[in-house]
């Protein structure tokens, strides 16, 4: 299981690739792994307002439908259009092909409360 | 399989690689009158290819297809929070009593006082048995009865002029109350449990914006919230109100009642909790029960008796109908014909032995599969597929459990348990029964370690193996796309 020493990481399994005052955000391996088959994601709009903690789409397996959570507040500047069409990219390459969405940070000091990859790693660990 | 070399064995296929051109199942009488062409546009090209068959391969058709059911009837059916009772058939003798069987909806009150006085007397013996002030029989089935409960909860706030718009929902409640309250225009604040919901957390949680508390008692571990009466005492000293699901009433029925606890508003599964039929054997329906606070609000109209007589009444404060007539009157006389056929002393019997049959499995199987949560479970059990070794998952275990000839119980929910196994075994399971389920379900434990492909490759005693679940679900056909060509 892959834990990206350059990301951040959520409780709730997101992860976030820090790209200026932009944010791309996806949800990890381990979650991804333990969703299985995803079959239907759902984003939200480009110009969509979201709030840390807060759900901002879902994610369906086919064991289960699962919130995504916003890991910082501010705008949704791009979404990925190819996953709605293709969800598996997010269990073959949910660090990659599989990000979500992109947002324009509207208070960088949330991004502060982030883990990074060994304290998610021990997260996980310890959830498991 | 080879059909007719292997025994009686019927196999299916398709009604449309049944059919052949000018087949019918109908003669009409000769043409009296001159011949019309139809309007082209009153002609559907989309059902072009549609099957022509005679009545005798339409009937045969289904016949066999009804021989590859499972049911209640043909075996043990565990599916954990669905609850899939036993229907005792003297039920269905008074569904078909014809007096009651073939009232129309729309008599007149003064000439169907015999249907009245019955749905009278449930939503006398449904407030009695909850402990609530007040009962609807009107909603469809459970999904529509939790709606009507929270515009309930929605109307009550709002007459006395408050704009609450959350509702708290722990994360061991029902999977359909978050939805059910996102649908009557409130926000969803999840909140966590440990095993049962926590006073602390309500506190932490309960501001002057929550409307509601929606909680499942006991709750989808099946585990009694204990601290539900303080949780209630909070909740109303803050404004707000209690909604249970009442899903699983069924492991309280006649030792605890929802009312006394302080819950304000509850639906109930006449399917679930009495004996009526489930699911696609239904329909459902999904009756209300309130506290007499909250009764002026409940959907009208409801029956009254007036004197000797019954009649329909309402309420200005209503908030309207939820269904066209009266509801699933033929469900509500099973129901009452299961009150009434088991009495009060059986009722509680029943509970008694629904929640024995639970722990004696979780007994049985402590060991063999890991117990995430070790308190005493009441009338169902949640394991998980933790301890598994081989790369063996819950779905294996499911899958394997067809094998041995059971219906698999409900997989990876809750979803507080990773992989979970969670196993309702109703009150008319014999002991033979559930040893024979437990033998089988340790057996497979044994051959995740033997033997693990035997569960990875499960089922094969099945007409079709194992489905590949992603694909219909990312591509799904709907539609028989082989018009035209003979199978």
């Amino acid at each position: 299981m892959e834990f990206p020493e350059e990301f951040k990481y959520t409780e709730e399994h997101e992860w976030v690739q820090v790209e200026g005052d932009l944010v791309i955000v996806g949800i990890t391996d381990f979650a991804q792994d333990a969703l299985g088959d995803v079959v239907f994601v759902e984003l939200p709009e480009v110009g969509a307002e979201v709030t840390a903690g807060k759900a901002f789409g879902v994610v369906e397996s086919v064991k289960a439908v699962s919130d995504v959570y916003a890991p910082v507040s501010g705008t949704v500047e791009e979404i990925n259009e190819e996953l709605p069409d293709a969800p598996e990219v997010i269990n073959t390459s949910p660090y990659g092909d599989g990000w979500m969405i992109k947002i324009r940070v509207s208070d960088p000091a949330e991004l502060e409360g982030l883990m990074d990859a060994a304290e998610y790693q021990a997260h996980v660990a310890e959830e498991h | 399989m080879i059909v007719g070399t292997s025994g009686l064995v019927l196999n299916e296929k398709l009604l449309f690689e049944h059919s052949d051109a000018g087949r019918k199942g109908y003669s009409l009488p000769a043409l009296d009158v001159p011949a019309t062409e139809l309007p082209d546009g009153l002609c559907r090209q989309e059902i072009a290819g549609f099957p022509e068959l005679s009545e005798v391969d339409v009937v045969r058709h289904f016949t066999r297809l009804s021989t590859w059911n499972y049911g209640v009837d043909s075996g043990f059916y565990p599916l954990g929070s669905c609850t899939m009772k036993y229907n005792p058939k003297v039920n269905e003798l008074a569904a078909r009593l014809p007096g009651l069987a073939d009232v129309h909806p729309a008599t007149p009150d003064h000439l169907a006082q015999g249907a009245l006085e019955m749905m009278f007397r449930l939503q006398e013996a449904l407030a009695e048995i909850s402990g609530f002030g007040a009962v609807t029989l009107q909603p469809a089935a459970g999904a529509q009865g939790e709606l009507t409960g929270m515009l309930v909860v929605r109307a009550w706030h709002e007459a006395r002029g408050s704009k609450r718009r959350k509702v708290l929902i722990p994360d061991t409640a029902h999977g359909t109350n978050p939805a059910t309250a996102a649908l009557a225009g409130f926000d969803v604040v999840p909140i966590a449990s440990e095993g049962v919901l926590t006073l602390a957390e309500v506190e932490a949680h309960m501001t002057d914006e929550v409307a509601a508390l929606m909680v499942t008692n006991p709750n989808t571990l099946g585990l009694f919230e204990t601290n539900i009466a303080a949780i209630c005492e909070v909740v109303h000293a803050r404004g707000g109100l209690v909604y249970c699901d009442g899903a699983n009433l069924n492991a309280l029925l006649g030792i605890a009642r929802p009312g006394d606890m302080g819950i304000d508003v509850m639906h109930f599964n006449l399917h679930k909790t009495f004996a009526t039929p489930h699911g696609g054997g239904g329909p459902g329906s999904g009756p209300v029960g309130v506290s007499a606070a909250l009764a002026p609000f409940l959907p009208g109209p409801w029956v009254i008796q007036d004197g000797d007589r019954y009649r329909f009444a309402g309420s200005s404060e209503s908030i309207g109908r939820m269904l066209a007539f009266h509801g699933n009157f033929g469900i509500m006389l099973r129901a009452y014909a299961y009150i009434r056929s088991m009495g009060a002393a059986g009722l509680k019997h029943a509970t008694e032995m629904a929640v024995l049959n639970a722990n004696y499995v979780r007994a049985r199987l402590e060991g063999g599969y890991h117990l995430p949560y070790a308190t005493r479970s009441l009338h169902e059990v949640v394991f998980s597929d933790r301890d598994l070794p081989n790369d063996c998952h819950t779905l294996d275990v499911a899958k394997r459990l067809i094998d041995y000839g059971y219906h698999p119980p409900t997989i990876y929910f809750p979803l507080v348990v990773k992989g979970s196994i969670m196993i309702e075994p109703t009150e008319t399971e014999s002991q033979e029964t559930l040893d024979e389920f437990c033998d089988a379900m340790l057996a497979i434990a044994k051959e995740a370690e033997m033997n693990p492909d035997l569960l990875h490759a499960a089922p094969v005693r099945t007409r079709v193996r194992r489905l590949d679940e992603t694909a219909a679900a990312r591509q799904p056909r709907l539609r028989w796309e082989g018009v035209g060509e003979k199978g």
